[in-house]
């Protein structure tokens, strides 16, 4: 592997590989040094056309525990303001000499043009584009989802800590909201299918995709029915991204009350849930519209720790796809 | 630290077999014990992946010796991957487990437990890694096999035997609890120069 473009091009073994990566990356994070010498005089430059606090943080702290030099880019406050294209944004960073380039772009496929266009020979990281993919929130939520859950899966090796080595086989996620907007739920349904999890996807029939059909994964409009027919292991409850609905929320339903009433997780359906199963929300949460302030504060909400775990999961892509040798073509990713 | 590709077909020829294993760290243990003026300060750090199984072997070793030492409570495994000055001249390695002790190495003896010392860079990486670990009172070296050809200005401690070799042969360590069958020292390559590339650890 040498860019991490898609989850969708993840084999179940590079999945697996990479999420154990995570949890020895993750075991050097509770050291009181906790920086690695690994990818050092290595640059990494974060390349951001969309607002984002929590993953370019998380690339930025990512980057810097291994040792490599950051380079953040934001298009505020950029020649991109001026007009400067992605072409010659790139050539720009392929002769400062970049190693990887962490893309997040509003337009869909950004990150592939990117990597295969020939522009630039650094790794490409795709941290977001438009409504396609976000695979490093998918891999940390399924590491998170691993580190909770991995117990009751059917294949756990012998004396495995934290789920080190297993897939989600037998787990079953319901993501929940805003499907149509949501690179989030595309990423995760690619990689928790690879990872042997089964997939509800919950949503007003207005916020499902069209050609949803062929995605491997179940579609219901129906939350309360899902959370108490299916019993889902996991709950993920995604972001209304009011800023891609156009026509403000209502083009999409009624009323936010509504939405509320009908998708929203609150202590009602909380209380629904099996004893062992965990809430997530990639964030920024809407407090109130699609989680409640007592479901994101309660005990089954691994939303904080998601946030940890995911330095973890960039520190492991990007020594997966920075650290071996130059000629990457042949790595054991 | 590995020992490079998976043997030939022909299988080498074995040097030392498992009796010969055993006694060399029964005396390594005996060596240790006499060097530290006893076990209390000892840390056994196994470097991954053979070394881990030697140190757990010579912790039950000093456990014998010394009947107040607790073999659990100073055994861990150093993976030292990402300390490695070579990373970029090879594919991607996994990064392997590393577990120290609960009360730490902060202040006490470390003995760096490995299976072949030869170029030495791995002891380079392994004390980088300690380092960032601890600061530990003394840190002291011991391999089950010491083939020279170092590279670095580093000595062990203790070795279970010297084994003169040339720069293109292969020395493998083979131990019950990774490989499988009985324990043994194997070189390979003596009677097959054109496998030099093959001799890179």
């Amino acid at each position: 592997m040498r860019h991490l473009l898609s989850t969708a091009d993840l084999s179940k073994d590079e999945a697996v590989l990479l999420l154990d990566t995570a949890a020895q990356m993750a075991a050097t994070q509770s050291r009181e040094i906790k920086k690695l010498p690994t990818l050092r005089g290595r640059t990494v430059v974060n390349l951001f056309f969309e607002d984002s606090t929590r993953t370019r943080i998380s690339f930025e702290t990512a980057a810097k525990r291994l040792s490599a030099d950051v380079i953040n880019f934001s298009a505020k406050g950029s020649s991109v303001s001026k007009g400067e294209s992605l072409k010659d944004t790139a050539l720009t960073l392929h002769a400062m000499g970049a190693d990887a380039v962490v893309v997040r772009h509003w337009a869909s496929g950004a990150a592939y043009q990117l990597a295969n266009a020939g522009w630039l020979d650094a790794a490409v990281l795709n941290a977001g584009d438009g409504t396609h993919q976000h695979p490093t929130q998918a891999l940390l939520d399924a590491y998170t989802i691993r580190r909770h859950l991995a117990a009751r899966s059917d294949r756990l090796p012998d004396g495995a800590v934290d789920g080190v080595g297993a897939d989600l086989a037998g787990l079953k996620v319901a993501i929940v909201g805003d499907v149509l907007h949501s690179r989030v739920a595309r990423a995760n349904v690619a990689l928790l299918h690879t990872l042997g999890a089964q997939v509800t996807l919950v949503a007003p029939p207005t916020l499902v995709p069209v050609g949803v059909g062929v995605w491997p994964c179940e579609v219901s409009y129906d939350l309360d029915a899902t959370l108490d027919g299916w019993r889902p292991d996991a709950v993920m409850m995604l972001r209304v991204q009011r800023e891609r609905m156009s026509g403000g929320a209502g083009a999409f339903f009624p009323s936010t009350l509504e939405y509320t009433r009908y998708y929203g997780l609150d202590a009602r359906r909380l209380a629904l849930l099996d004893d062992h199963a965990i809430v997530l929300h990639p964030g920024p949460m809407n407090r109130g519209l699609e989680i409640s302030a007592e479901a994101a504060d309660s005990e089954r909400a691994v939303i904080v720790e998601q946030v940890a775990n995911g330095v973890a999961v960039r520190m492991a892509a990007l020594y997966l796809l920075m650290a071996g040798e130059d000629s990457a073509e042949g790595n054991d990713l | 630290m590995s020992t490079g590709p998976a043997l030939p077909a022909d299988g080498g020829t074995t040097v030392l077999g498992a009796g010969d294993v055993a006694r060399a760290l029964t005396r390594i243990a005996h060596e240790i014990v006499e060097r530290s003026k006893g076990a209390d300060d000892v840390v056994l750090l196994g470097i991954q992946t053979r070394g881990v199984p030697l140190a757990r072997r010579l912790a039950e070793r000093l456990a014998q010796i010394e009947p107040g030492f607790d073999p659990e409570a100073a055994t861990g495994e150093l993976d030292v991957t990402m300390y490695r000055d070579d990373l970029h001249r090879h594919p991607t390695r996994a990064v392997g487990v590393t577990r120290l002790p609960d009360a730490g190495i902060t202040g006490r003896t470390v003995v760096l437990v490995d299976d072949v010392l030869f170029s030495g860079r791995t002891i380079r990486a392994a004390l980088d890694a300690l380092g960032d670990l601890g600061r530990p009172r003394a840190v002291r070296l011991a391999c089950l096999v010491d083939r020279g050809h170092r590279e670095l200005p580093i000595r062990p401690d203790f070795v279970g035997k010297n084994l003169p070799t040339a720069q293109a042969e292969r020395v493998r360590v083979l131990l019950t609890e990774v490989d499988g069958g009985p324990d043994a020292v194997v070189i390979a390559g003596r009677d097959a120069p054109d496998d030099a590339a093959g001799g890179a650890r």
